[in-house]
């Protein structure tokens, strides 16, 4: 007797999307994917709403609304597993700039009817409001470590995403160190692998966007930026990405950002 | 086929002197013998090992500067082919390589199968192997059981890794006495070069100057003097090992840095102290040292599956004792902080290493110190700790 298929849902919440069409830039491995599970809500693949339950729920996007709060509830009630999958579902994304300034602000500077606007004034990670299965990281998330969720979800085990950091995974691909040996500034250091290592490869600093690595020293990459010439405001601003809500380069983003309003360093 | 002197009949030079246009014909008859000739070459503004088949490919003319998380590439009008010093990567990369598979299951009806890689090893040439390098790859084999040691292992079962085994014995291995030394190599303080061996095939020494530009050769194994034969060649005279000594003499007086004398015994009665908290507030816990590190083996174990569960893989790829997940045991991870991985690794590398394989896990290349995005240095922390003990002289142990 055949296994009745795990149903997948993907949901979306405050995102650009990216992260979801990830699953269907699996191309060669798609059609496998589509055998393996029995995709119950895509609304980026399918119009076909199937009801919940569902085994396994992927989370895109930030909780950014009043009613996005209310409905990562609903779906982690109607949810086996929950996986959120990229930076605005792990650390609030790029639109938790808006958590370091006056929420009320934008809004009386950009619509003409502020009173349409029902927003909260931080965007946060989904673990921040339910529990999460497992957290995978990335903006936009690697593919390949998304195939690799799915698979160890069908077949029972740990997923082999590894929370080291990018310099790690720089020496696997051989990559010459771009800070050590031209003085780029390299969030690497300090940021969990994922992406292949893609920025150092060719010639660029890491930017951050698969989030703090396990236990990162932001403090003392933060001292090694500023010997190579950076000033506080573009360190403050290096930890002000995808991930600036991620606790420890939110903490490191604070240390610069009020010295460099005033043009010192800390 | 392993060919000796005596068996070949010929009465083969144990040393000759090659013009710099040789190093092609070196190249070729590696080639013709079946070896994948790998050596420095530019790639990325550092010198890195990779394949080569042209004497163009050489870093002719670069020389490294090198300091605390600091390398940078400068043209030389020496010309040089092995100016430089040691890179980013080491011969491990090949010999041990960051990704291996260790077997492959398969379902079949009720049970599975499983299959181990097949086949012969590679057959590599390394061209450029330098005397801290050639230590390390020797410290490896104690590692990985290709050679019987004195550490703690003796006496219980040896296991030999026969992955790298494999490799290790169809590798042939050209070193490269250092004309030069970079800021962070302290290989005369550990006894390791600058001049190489023993444990290689042939050693070459770049002799420039007074118009010349040539290649002491000098044999080390029986195979590389039967290739040496094969290379037009003059005999070496006095005045060239002279020079040849000279040129390590060189590398000798600028080695930038030097290991504390006794430092097993040094770490070994201060694996509490205050040193160990100050050096984790700058380290990144990044494990670029490791990576970088020749000597450094450690490893996890990664499982695949394809999404029917149908096809499995167990792979080996390089880990760190820098990574939380490296010490994670039931519960969690051993060594939380930085203070602790700092002190595993460097305990491990310069003391502990003695005990378990009997000779220290460093090799004075001193790749740990410029990889360092921070530039944390082995030998300065090893000579605070000395200080800290006030007059405590050199082997108080």
């Amino acid at each position: 007797m055949a296994r009745r298929k795990p149903k997948l849902a993907v949901w979306k919440f405050s995102s650009c999307d990216g992260c979801q069409l990830s699953l269907l830039d699996c191309e060669d491995e798609l059609l496998a994917v589509a055998e393996s599970v029995e995709i119950a809500y895509f609304l980026e693949a399918t119009r076909v709403e199937i009801a919940g339950p569902y085994d396994l729920s992927l989370v895109e996007g930030s909780i950014g609304t009043p009613h996005d709060a209310q409905r990562i509830k609903e779906i982690r009630r109607k949810s086996k597993r929950l996986v959120t999958i990229g930076a605005c579902a792990t650390a609030g994304g790029i639109q938790a700039l808006r958590n370091f300034r006056d929420v009320d602000g934008f809004i009386r500077a950009v619509y003409a009817r502020p009173d349409y606007i029902d927003t909260l004034a931080t965007s946060t990670a989904i673990q921040d409001h339910v529990t999460v299965d497992f957290e995978l990281r990335g903006c936009p998330i690697d593919k390949g470590q998304l195939l690799e969720v799915l698979n160890a979800f069908l077949n029972g085990r740990r997923p082999v995403v590894p929370p080291h950091s990018q310099c790690l995974d720089c020496k696997l691909h051989g990559n010459v160190c771009i800070m050590v040996a031209d003085g780029t500034p390299c969030l690497g250091p300090v940021t969990q692998a994922g992406c292949g290592a893609l920025c150092p490869a060719h010639a660029r600093g890491c930017y951050g966007c698969f989030g703090p690595k396990e236990t990162p020293n932001t403090a003392a990459l933060a001292k090694q930026l500023a010997a190579l010439g950076c000033d506080a405001r573009t360190i403050a601003e290096s930890f002000r990405s995808f991930n600036a809500n991620a606790k420890a380069f939110r903490e490191e983003g604070d240390r610069w950002e009020a010295p460099a309003k005033q043009g010192l360093k800390p | 086929m392993k060919r000796t002197v005596q068996e070949s009949g010929v009465s083969h030079q144990r040393r000759a002197v090659i013009e710099r246009d040789a190093v092609q014909a070196l190249i070729d008859a590696l080639g013709a013998e079946g070896y994948a000739v790998i050596g420095p070459r530019r790639r990325d503004g550092a010198i890195v090992y990779d394949p080569l088949t042209d004497a163009a490919d050489l870093p002719w003319g670069w020389i490294d500067e090198q300091e605390g998380g600091r390398y940078r590439l400068h043209r030389d009008d020496r010309g040089a082919a092995f100016g430089h010093v040691v890179g980013p990567q080491s011969w491990k990369k090949y010999l041990y390589p960051p990704r291996q598979t260790l077997w492959t299951g398969r379902r079949e009806g009720g049970g599975f199968t499983v299959e181990t890689p097949q086949g012969p090893p590679p057959r590599y040439a390394f061209l450029g192997v330098r005397g801290c390098e050639l230590a390390a790859i020797a410290v490896q084999d104690r590692v990985f059981g290709v050679v019987r040691h004195d550490g703690r292992s003796v006496g219980q079962q040896q296991y030999t890794d026969s992955g790298y085994a494999a490799r290790r014995a169809a590798a042939f291995i050209v070193a490269v006495n250092c004309g030069r030394a970079a800021g962070t190599c302290f290989c005369d303080s550990i006894g390791t070069g600058p001049q190489a061996g023993p444990g290689y095939d042939l050693c070459l020494t770049e002799l420039i100057g007074d118009g010349r530009h040539e290649f002491l050769v000098e044999a080390g194994s029986d195979r590389g003097a039967v290739l040496l034969d094969r290379l037009p060649a003059r005999h070496a005279e006095g005045a060239d090992l002279e020079a040849a000594a000279a040129v390590t003499e060189a590398a000798r007086a600028g080695m930038g840095r030097r290991m504390e004398p006794d430092v097993a015994g040094l770490l070994a009665r201060n694996l509490e102290h205050p040193r160990w908290d100050e050096v984790a507030g700058r380290c990144l816990s990044c494990a670029n040292c490791t990576m970088v590190c020749p000597t450094c083996f450690c490893t996890t174990v990664e499982d695949t599956t394809d999404l029917t569960g149908d096809h499995v893989e167990r792979w080996r790829r390089w880990d760190s004792c820098f990574t939380v997940d490296f010490s994670y045991i039931h519960g969690g991870s051993i060594r939380q902080g930085g203070a602790s991985r700092y002190r595993q690794w460097m305990t491990h590398k310069l003391s502990s290493w003695y005990e378990q394989f009997g000779t220290s896990g460093c090799t004075g290349c001193g790749r740990c110190i410029t990889w360092c995005p921070v530039g944390i240095d082995i030998t300065e922390e090893a000579r605070a700790i000395r200080a800290s003990e006030g007059g405590a002289s050199d082997g108080a142990d």
